[in-house]
C-alpha cells in the first residue's frame, strides 16, 4: 500500500537559531525508516514523469522502490548507473523545477521528496559500503578536461568508465569548482564533495591542480604538444558582474564570489585561519538567486547582525531553490521585495555607510518571460550598512576564449557548442556547463558534461 | 608542490627564493605574477615574478615578510616545497619599441623593477634607474641593477647611504637637466607611485605603473582587485597588473589597500586571545 499522506516525511533539520551560528549541515538527513516512508509515497506509475524532469536522465522511480523495499545499496546503485555525483544533487539540483514538478503527487499535495531519497541513499552508500574499485581497461586514448567543476568533473568521470586516460585541469589549488568555492558547508559538506572527487582519482582520473588554462597552457598546446586527442572545456562562468552603480568601489563592498571564495574555498570561518573576510554589522546582498542565499547566510554565521537580501523581482520570479529562500528567512534573513539599490554611500573615509534603494513594481513580462521590474516614482529610500555584497551573476571567464582564436564565442562571451555533444566550432574541442550557458544550475552542467562524455567517445572512435 | 631550489637573504626582510616551477616558468614573461600558498591551509597570496629561467625550470620571487603568510614562506629552507604555486598570471608588460627607460624601485619595488630594468638593458635601450629605500641597510640589488643600467641612483629617506633624497626628487631633477624618457616605470609603494605620475604629469612623459592589490584568485573571478584606470573599472589580475599611471585613481586604490586591516587585526586578537586562553588552562 502507498502510503497517501498529502506531505512529504519532513527533514529533521538544525533549529534555525542554533545553526545560523555555525557552518554544519542545516539538513541532517532521513533516517532510514523516515526514508522508506517517503518512498512509500512513490505511486510506481506508469507513466513516470519525474525521469524527463532529470538532466542525467536518473531512474528515478525505480530506486525509489528499492529504497522502500529497503535495498538502499540497489537504490544507490541506479543512482549511480547514470549520475555521478549523487550526494551533491541530492543536496543542490532545484527538484522542484524538475524531476518533482513533473511528480503525479504533486498535482494533490507535495511531490515525493526524491531529491531528499537521492541524498539518502547516496549517503547511505558513503557511510556502509567501499567504493567499488572496478578494473576499467585503458583504452590508450587521452582526454582533457578544463575545470574541475560539477560538469568537468560529470564528463572526467563518464570518460574514465569508458577506459579513457583522462586528466582535468584546474586552476585554484583544489577541485571541485563551484562546489568548494560557492557553495558554503552548511548546504553541502565538502567532505562530500572530496568523497566523489576521491572516487574519479580511484577511477584513475588525474587531476592538475595550479594550471590555468589560457594563462599556463593554451588549448591547442594541450593538444599539439600534450598529445591529448579531445578537449571538454567546463570553465564555468567565473566573472562577477557589478551593477555599475555610483559607490560600487567603496571599502565594504564586494562580489558574492569573493566573500564566498573567502569563506568556503579558503576557510576564512574557521578561529586562526590566515585568509581574512569582511565581518559586516550590518550587510545587504543584492539578487535573489541560490549565490545571493548562500552569501546573505554566510554574513549572519560570521557574526553580521542585520542581514538583507534586496531582490528588484518579488518572490516568485526569485531564481533561488524554495528550499532555500524558506531556510534563509527561517534564519533571520530580511527580504526586502521589489528593492533596487542605486547608489551606495560612503563614510568620510570611504567605506560603506548605506544603500539608497527605490521600490519597484512588476510591468509586462520580458524576454526571460518574467515580469519586467519598473521603478515606482518617488520611492527612493536609504538602509544604513558597512557592506554591499553584489549577487547579480557572473559571465564566462575571458581567458580561454582569448588564447584559443577558433573558439567561437557569442556576445555574451559564452562558447558556442552544439546543445546535443557539447562541439564547438575547434575540431575536437567540447564544451559544456555554465561556460556555454552563463550562469546555471550544477545539474544543467553535469547534464552537458554527460552528453560531450558520449560525443568525444564517439568522436575519437570515429578518427 | 614546488620545490625551493635556491634561497638568498637580500636583507632582514626581504628573501629571494628560486622556485622549481616548470610550468610556469615555460609562459612567464616580464610583469606576470604567480599566486602561492604556503601550506595546505594558507591563504592565497600574489606576488610578482622577479625573473625566470626556461630550461631549468624555475620562478624567482622575492618578498618582504608583511605578514603571517609572507613570515611562514620567510621560514622554508633551500630544498623545501612550497604547496602550491600558480601562474603565469596577468598580462605582460609591453616593453616593445622602447629607447630610452627611467626605471624607479621603492623598497622591494625594486625586485620587480629590476628586471623590467635589465630586460630593457638587454633589448638595447637605454635605462636609468633610480632606487629609493627608507635606510642603508635595506638596500638590496645594488650590484644587479647597476648592471643593468646606464646611471643607477640610490637614494635613501633618511640619508645614510649618503645620498639623502626621495625618487621623485632625484627624477624631477633628471627631467628638468632635459632628460628625455621614452617612458617613465614605476613600481613600489602606492604613495610612491602617485608622486612619481604627479611629477611626470607635468613633463608629459607616459608612465606606467605596477599595481599588486588585494585579490584572491588572480584569474579575474572575485574582483577584489578592481581600480579605478580613466574613470573605468578593472581588474587588476586580468586587465593589469602594468596600467597608464596617469589613468588610475591612486587615492581609491589606497583606501582599498585597507579593506582587509581592520579584520586581519581582529583576527589576530581573537588568535591571540585564544593562545592565552590555551595557556591559562595548561
Amino acid at each position: 500500500m502507498p502510503n497517501m499522506s498529502p506531505n512529504k516525511c519532513p527533514m529533521p533539520e538544525q533549529d534555525p537559531n542554533v545553526r545560523n551560528k555555525n557552518f554544519k549541515e542545516v539538513a541532517l538527513g532521513y533516517t532510514e525508516e523516515q526514508a522508506v516512508e517517503e518512498a512509500q509515497r512513490c505511486l510506481n506509475c506508469k507513466a513516470r514523469p519525474c525521469i524527463a524532469g532529470c538532466p542525467v536522465n536518473v531512474q528515478i522511480p525505480d530506486f525509489i522502490q528499492l529504497i522502500a523495499n529497503r535495498d538502499f545499496s540497489g537504490a544507490a546503485k541506479k543512482i549511480k548507473q547514470t549520475n555521478s555525483l549523487p550526494a551533491v544533487c541530492g543536496r543542490v539540483c532545484p527538484q522542484e523545477s524538475q524531476c518533482e514538478s513533473k511528480c503525479v503527487r504533486g498535482r494533490k499535495g507535495e511531490p515525493v521528496a526524491i531529491g531528499r531519497l537521492e541524498r539518502f541513499a547516496a549517503d547511505w552508500s558513503m557511510a556502509n559500503e567501499k567504493p567499488e574499485s572496478a578494473k576499467i581497461e585503458k583504452n590508450g586514448h587521452k582526454v582533457a578536461v578544463v575545470g574541475a567543476g560539477p560538469s568537468g568533473l560529470t564528463c572526467a568521470g563518464d570518460l574514465a568508465n569508458l577506459g579513457y586516460d583522462v586528466t582535468v585541469f584546474e586552476a585554484f589549488h583544489k577541485a571541485g569548482g563551484v562546489l568548494v568555492y560557492g557553495i558554503p558547508e552548511f548546504r553541502l559538506p565538502k567532505a562530500i564533495v572530496q568523497r566523489e572527487i576521491d572516487t574519479l582519482s580511484d577511477k584513475g582520473v588525474k587531476f592538475e591542480l595550479n594550471y590555468i588554462v589560457g594563462k599556463t597552457g593554451s588549448i591547442d598546446e594541450l593538444m599539439n604538444d600534450d598529445g591529448f586527442e579531445a578537449v571538454y572545456v567546463g570553465s564555468g562562468a567565473g566573472l562577477p558582474s557589478f551593477m555599475n552603480i555610483p559607490g560600487e568601489n567603496l571599502n565594504g563592498v564586494l562580489s558574492a564570489n569573493e566573500f564566498l571564495t573567502r569563506i568556503n574555498l579558503m576557510k576564512a570561518y574557521l578561529p586562526n585561519n590566515p585568509t581574512p573576510v569582511m565581518v559586516p554589522k550590518r550587510a545587504a546582498i543584492v539578487g535573489g538567486g541560490n549565490v545571493a542565499m548562500d552569501a546573505a547566510r554566510c554574513a549572519k554565521r560570521i557574526g553580521a547582525e542585520e542581514v538583507y537580501i534586496l531582490y528588484r523581482r518579488s518572490e516568485e520570479e526569485m531564481p533561488a531553490r524554495n528550499e532555500e529562500i524558506h531556510h534563509a528567512k527561517e534564519e533571520g534573513i530580511i527580504f526586502r521585495l521589489l528593492t533596487a539599490p542605486t547608489k551606495i554611500l560612503g563614510d568620510e573615509n570611504g567605506w560603506v555607510k548605506g544603500v539608497e534603494c527605490v521600490e519597484m513594481e512588476l510591468g509586462e513580462p520580458d524576454a526571460s518571460g518574467r515580469r519586467r521590474p519598473v521603478v515606482k516614482q518617488g520611492s527612493e529610500y536609504t538602509i544604513d550598512l558597512d557592506c554591499v555584497i553584489m549577487s547579480i551573476g557572473t559571465s564566462p571567464n575571458p581567458l580561454i576564449r582569448s588564447t584559443t582564436p577558433d573558439l567561437e564565442t557569442n556576445r555574451k562571451g559564452c562558447i558556442v557548442a552544439d546543445e546535443a555533444t557539447g562541439q564547438t566550432s575547434k575540431a575536437g574541442v567540447f564544451a559544456g556547463g555554465d561556460a556555454v550557458t552563463g550562469a546555471a544550475t550544477v545539474i544543467l552542467a553535469m547534464g552537458a558534461g554527460k552528453a560531450a562524455a558520449a560525443a568525444i567517445d564517439k568522436y575519437i572512435k570515429s578518427k | 608542490m614546488y620545490q625551493i631550489v635556491e634561497k638568498k637573504v637580500l636583507n632582514e626582510q626581504v628573501k629571494l627564493f628560486r622556485v622549481k616551477a616548470p610550468h610556469v616558468a615555460k609562459k612567464a614573461k616580464p610583469g606576470q605574477f604567480i599566486v602561492l600558498r604556503v601550506t595546505d591551509d594558507g591563504e592565497r597570496i600574489p606576488l610578482t615574478i622577479a625573473d625566470y629561467d626556461r630550461k631549468e625550470g624555475t620562478i624567482t620571487i622575492i618578498f618582504q615578510e608583511v605578514g603571517a603568510t609572507t613570515a611562514a614562506l620567510g621560514l622554508l629552507n633551500e630544498g623545501e616545497y612550497i604547496h602550491d604555486f600558480a601562474g603565469p598570471l596577468g598580462l605582460p608588460s609591453e616593453l616593445e619599441g622602447i629607447k630610452k627607460a627611467c626605471v624607479i624601485g621603492g623598497g622591494l619595488g625594486c625586485a620587480i623593477a629590476y628586471p623590467q630594468a635589465k630586460a630593457l638593458h638587454e633589448m638595447g635601450a637605454k635605462v636609468d634607474i633610480i632606487a629609493g629605500f627608507r635606510t642603508k641597510d635595506i638596500i638590496i640589488l645594488e650590484d644587479e641593477m647597476k648592471a643593468a643600467c646606464e646611471n643607477l641612483i640610490v637614494c635613501t629617506d633618511d640619508g645614510s647611504n649618503g645620498r639623502k633624497n626621495l625618487v621623485t626628487n632625484e627624477l624631477e631633477a633628471l627631467l628638468q637637466a632635459g632628460e628625455q624618457y621614452d617612458v617613465v616605470i614605476a613600481i613600489g609603494p602606492l604613495v610612491m607611485m602617485k608622486f612619481v605620475c604627479l611629477t611626470t604629469k607635468k613633463y608629459n612623459v607616459k608612465t606606467i605603473v605596477s599595481m599588486n592589490p588585494i585579490m584572491v584568485d588572480g584569474t579575474g573571478m572575485c574582483g577584489g582587485c578592481r581600480l579605478t584606470v580613466g574613470g573605468e573599472t578593472k581588474f587588476a589580475c586580468v586587465d593589469g597588473p602594468d596600467f597608464d599611471g596617469h589613468l588610475v585613481d591612486f587615492d581609491e586604490t589606497i583606501r582599498r589597500s585597507k579593506m582587509y586591516k581592520k579584520f586581519e587585526q581582529e583576527a589576530m586578537e581573537r588568535h591571540r586571545c585564544n593562545l592565552e586562553e590555551v595557556i591559562k588552562n595548561a
